[in-house]
């Protein structure tokens, strides 16, 4: 390691502001989910359709009806597609889309109730201990 | 792509179907340069075949701060490779690998936002490559291990001096790994677990 470089730490900064950047949609608030699991995001977006649902990657999303006619096709592909909970990333895999564009057609979709979805889990300052003994315990099975 | 025909997309394969029970989700993201072994870590431990989702920006998303040294928007498409464990009925863990170069930084506000921690995978032959990697995540508290994924022809260190070149805190854990394995990569996983665990019980 003679000539190996040698990196500094760094302090945390300031948290930055929520929804400062791309794949960053606004979060509940951390914590809103302890004790409360069963209940459902859906939020809808602005009345001019301009604002986003707030969808992280690991949002669950799964549909409430099947596709009637009047949706748009890659609306009735999304339906389609979460008869089973799928998250936002799996549909943006699958339909070959931004996670921008899923987004936005989630949007709508939360809008008309067509699809219902969950918000993840998030790190709330950390993560409570009961989830990650959870989590060990399923990938001890692996 | 057609839209109107089902026939034109493939979705989940029918055992990879989550059952309706499926409905609580976290995260946990794996970061490192390009070659270092995130997509084969991601997909060494995934029950799916590893996805891709992509985003495209404009470069003037990057932050304010660097507004004043933007001339011209250019769009980037980035891809990001990620994969599912399910850990119950109920519980799913999706793991994404992201690359660490600082133009790829953008994206990482979203990504990390909730994710439970990370795990930096480096390279002994490129350490340098994951140092301002693990500066981001130091200065957005985002609790980390670091794995060293172990390529034969890559040079043996010992892990202190490892953790000396990477200048990280005792406690930060630093396991030897082969990414391709499924077992080992599951340990990795188990070491960010455990961390974060103590991290937990410190703070109650």
């Amino acid at each position: 390691m003679k000539h190996q470089p040698r990196r500094e730490r760094r302090e945390k900064l300031p948290d930055p502001p929520p929804g400062s950047g791309p794949f960053s949609e606004p979060v509940p608030e951390p914590g809103s989910e302890k004790g409360d699991p069963e209940r459902l995001y859906v939020i809808t977006g602005g009345p001019d359709g301009g604002d986003r649902a707030a969808l992280d990657l690991v949002t669950m999303v799964v549909a409430c009806s099947t596709p009637s006619p009047t949706v748009q096709p890659e609306q009735a592909a999304i339906l389609r597609l979460c008869r089973a909970p799928l998250s936002v990333a799996e549909i943006s895999a699958y339909l070959r889309l931004p996670f921008s564009v899923v987004t936005s057609l989630l949007t709508d979709l939360l809008a008309t109730e067509l699809v219902e979805s969950r918000a993840p889990i998030v790190r709330a300052v950390l993560p409570d201990r009961s989830l990650l003994e959870a989590v060990m315990h399923g990938l001890q099975r692996l | 792509m057609d839209f109107n025909g089902s026939d034109t997309i493939t979705g989940p394969r029918t055992e990879d179907v989550l059952p309706s029970t499926a409905t609580a989700a976290v995260k946990v993201v794996i970061v490192g340069g390009f070659g270092v072994g995130k997509t084969t870590m991601v997909g060494s431990v995934s029950e799916i075949r590893p996805l891709t989702t992509e985003e495209t920006m404009t470069q003037a998303s990057i932050g304010v701060d660097d507004n004043s040294r933007i001339e011209g928007k250019t769009a980037t498409t980035v891809a990001m490779d990620f994969g599912r464990i399910s850990i119950s009925e109920q519980l799913i863990l999706y793991l994404f690998g992201t690359p660490g170069q600082e133009r790829f930084w953008f994206l990482w506000n979203g990504l990390f936002e909730g994710a439970l921690g990370a795990v930096v995978l480096v390279d002994t032959r490129r350490l340098e490559v994951s140092f301002d990697v693990i500066g981001r995540l130091e200065e957005r508290g985002v609790p980390f291990v670091v794995a060293v994924n172990t390529f034969p022809d890559a040079p043996h260190h010992p892990m202190e001096a490892l953790r000396h070149a990477l200048d990280l805190p005792d406690e930060v854990p630093m396991v030897n790994c082969d990414a391709r394995q499924r077992a080992s990569s599951r340990d990795v996983l188990m070491t960010l677990m455990h961390y974060l665990h103590t991290l937990a019980a410190q703070r109650a």
